[in-house]
């Protein structure tokens, strides 16, 4: 049924979309540095069926492309809720109960991944790591999607002004290697919690995916049923929420698993910098940036932090792949 | 063509005028005393030498005075000096050497990389070849790049000692190679996917049928017929790394403590040293731009049959 959405695009809409793209090279815009990624989920998002299939979701945990994933990704969002019930599996389960004594012992029993330079439990640590990592991740996901919903869909919406407007505002941040001014704003920044944070990486990131929802929802707007809609009568408010975002909307949730992966990768970069969270914030990126001085010596403590973050981010980016996969026709 | 080139370069002015101002308010409007960092926690500076200070580097001036100053300086190539009195200019010209010799290797090891293995896969859709690239590539993306990079340290320059773990001590290419290799990865992924794509597209196209009905080697066929045209969307991707590469170099020079672009503005960002941050970004910006104008060239001339002119 998304395909016979697409036939029934009347000519003026197709052209504007058409032109949009312009120059056939609509998957490898000019995104900004990190947002690579960005192009790269989702070839030619535009052309996506922009609805999601009415059950496609239960068909989609029968793969095992999905669901080994998937699985991966309930157990990560667990232990990020409850990290107490698996702290505690092998030692004591504190990571702030610290022994100097024990400072960066390998791993022994009671103990299985070490101690960190402060006399530690690494176990410990890397389990209540993974609470800020992962709500960075979706806090970040969230609201960007937030961001390019509302702004997406006005752009295309009201085009004109507020589009231009937009799409300048975005061109900026194309045009800019964001991890730089990413270090440049968290550097003067003097509170840098989770929060802090992610709102600076909402504000590095929304563009991507805004230009993702605008290139959707501009060929949504221009559909039989949406103008019907404004015919009769309906509301502004009412036509985007009702009948242009539902339509439109789907290019964008494929991306929120890729993109939680990307953000994690993000927040841990900026904190290995040493701009990012600080101690006393337990996360992987703090544990990455104190091991990186005693890597020849202490290997461990550079080994367990970083096979938790490369698992949770894989699992997120294998789903988001295998989402992308199952949703997009044409790639299979 | 002229016409369009012009056009190209005016619609970049608001968005390089955009960019600094962001860097530069980043820079000087939000809290932080670069005058207090230079003296560090426990100096005491006198009120007169931090007003004398503040005078000198126009701290003491409305932001968008500081701006206007800066961006006249800028343009007859005056970065400025920065805040221990070197010219940022001079800081730029000795670094740029460095970044200019690792981008380009890690921009060459993405193309080879990228074009083979996406050609690889694509020709051999569905096969081991094709799992073996998807899944590298994936593992790829999904490995953070900081990790990617301190393994290869470890294993490859410290463990193994095959290369040098850091520094530019052994010149070009030893010294380049791994932290390349490492950059090289921030592209690698999506180049090699989006030839495959191409590849695939292609390879069912009706000149490929004349080709083999022709009774042209097989190898004939891939390389002249099916990767020649499907290498459009690659140049542009290839392009466009280079960019992705520029924001790259931050880590990747910060890692293997290469003497470059990125370790300066990141020392200058630390020290909160104004001038460097803002003069060395705004070249990196302007050198994406650039390269996006250059990309957009390119695509031009590969593929006569997209009109420039027609481009918005």
């Amino acid at each position: 049924m998304p395909d016979s959405d697409k036939s029934i695009v009347d000519a003026p809409g197709a052209a504007r979309s058409a032109s949009d793209q312009a120059g056939g090279r609509p998957a490898v815009g000019p995104l900004g540095a990190d947002q690579a990624w960005v192009a790269e989920a989702v070839p030619g998002a535009v052309d996506l069926p922009t609805a999601v299939p009415r059950g496609a979701l239960r068909g989609l945990l029968r793969r095992p492309r999905v669901l080994f994933p998937a699985g991966v990704v309930a157990m990560v969002l667990l232990i990020a809720a409850f990290p107490a019930l698996f702290a505690g599996w092998f030692g004591h389960g504190d990571p702030r109960e610290c022994n100097l004594r024990s400072s960066g012992q390998g791993p022994q029993p009671g103990h299985p991944f070490g101690f960190d330079i402060q006399g530690c439990d690494l176990y410990a640590n890397v389990v209540y790591g993974t609470r800020s990592s992962v709500s960075i991740g979706l806090l970040v996901t969230g609201g960007c999607v937030i961001v390019a919903v509302v702004l997406g869909s006005l752009a295309a919406y009201y085009r004109g002004f507020v589009d231009t407007l937009v799409s300048r505002t975005m061109d900026i941040f194309f045009g800019f290697p964001a991890l730089v001014g990413q270090v440049v704003i968290l550097n003067t920044l003097q509170r840098r919690d989770p929060f802090v944070v992610s709102a600076v990486l909402i504000f590095f990131f929304w563009p991507g995916f805004t230009r993702l929802m605008r290139g959707s929802a501009l060929s949504t707007v221009d559909l039989d049923y949406v103008k019907a809609a404004s015919g009769v009568g309906a509301s502004p408010l009412r036509v985007i929420v009702r009948h242009v975002l539902p339509n439109s909307i789907a290019p964008i949730m494929v991306l929120t698993s890729l993109s939680v992966g990307a953000m994690i990768t993000a927040e841990s970069a900026l904190t290995f910098l040493g701009v990012g969270l600080r101690t006393p914030s337990i996360s992987w990126g703090v544990q990455l940036n104190l091991a990186q001085d005693q890597f020849r010596t202490h290997l461990h403590l550079l080994l367990f932090p970083s096979l938790f973050l490369t698992i949770t981010v894989l699992a997120f980016v294998l789903l988001g792949d295998a989402l992308r996969d199952a949703l997009d026709p044409r790639m299979r | 063509m002229l016409g369009y080139v012009l056009r190209r370069v005016a619609s970049m002015v608001p968005i390089l005028l955009g960019t600094t101002f962001l860097i530069f308010v980043a820079v000087y409007a939000l809290p932080g005393d670069p005058i207090r960092t230079l003296a560090g926690p426990t100096r005491v500076i006198s009120p007169s030498v931090q007003a004398a200070l503040r005078e000198r580097y126009h701290l003491d001036e409305p932001l968008w005075l500081q701006y206007w100053l800066y961006l006249s300086g800028a343009l007859r190539g005056d970065l400025g000096i920065d805040l221990r009195g070197a010219e940022v200019s001079e800081l730029v010209s000795r670094a740029w050497p460095y970044t200019l010799a690792l981008g380009l290797t890690a921009w060459a090891l993405t193309a080879i990389i990228g074009v083979t293995l996406g050609t690889l896969a694509g020709m051999r859709s569905g096969g081991p070849t094709d799992w073996f690239v998807l899944g590298t590539t994936t593992l790829i993306v999904g490995v953070p790049y900081f990790v990617i990079a301190y393994v290869a340290q470890i294993v490859v320059g410290v463990k193994l000692g095959w290369l040098p773990a850091s520094g530019v001590r052994h010149g070009w290419p030893a010294s380049y190679i791994l932290p390349a290799l490492c950059l090289a990865m921030f592209g690698v992924p999506e180049l090699a996917r989006l030839t495959r794509a191409s590849i695939l597209a292609n390879r069912s196209a009706d000149f490929v049928d004349t080709a083999i009905a022709k009774g042209l080697r097989p190898r004939v066929i891939t390389i002249r017929h099916i990767l020649r045209n499907s290498l459009i969307p690659t140049v542009s991707m290839l392009g466009l790394s280079l960019g992705y590469m520029l924001s790259g170099t931050v880590l990747i020079e910060g890692i293997f403590n290469i003497p470059g672009l990125g370790f300066v503005v990141f020392n200058g960002i630390s020290q909160q040293n104004g001038p460097v941050v803002v003069g060395v970004s705004t070249l990196l910006v302007l050198v994406f731009l650039v390269i996006n104008l250059l990309v957009d060239l390119v695509y031009g001339l590969l593929d006569p049959r997209i009109s420039l002119a027609r481009q918005r």
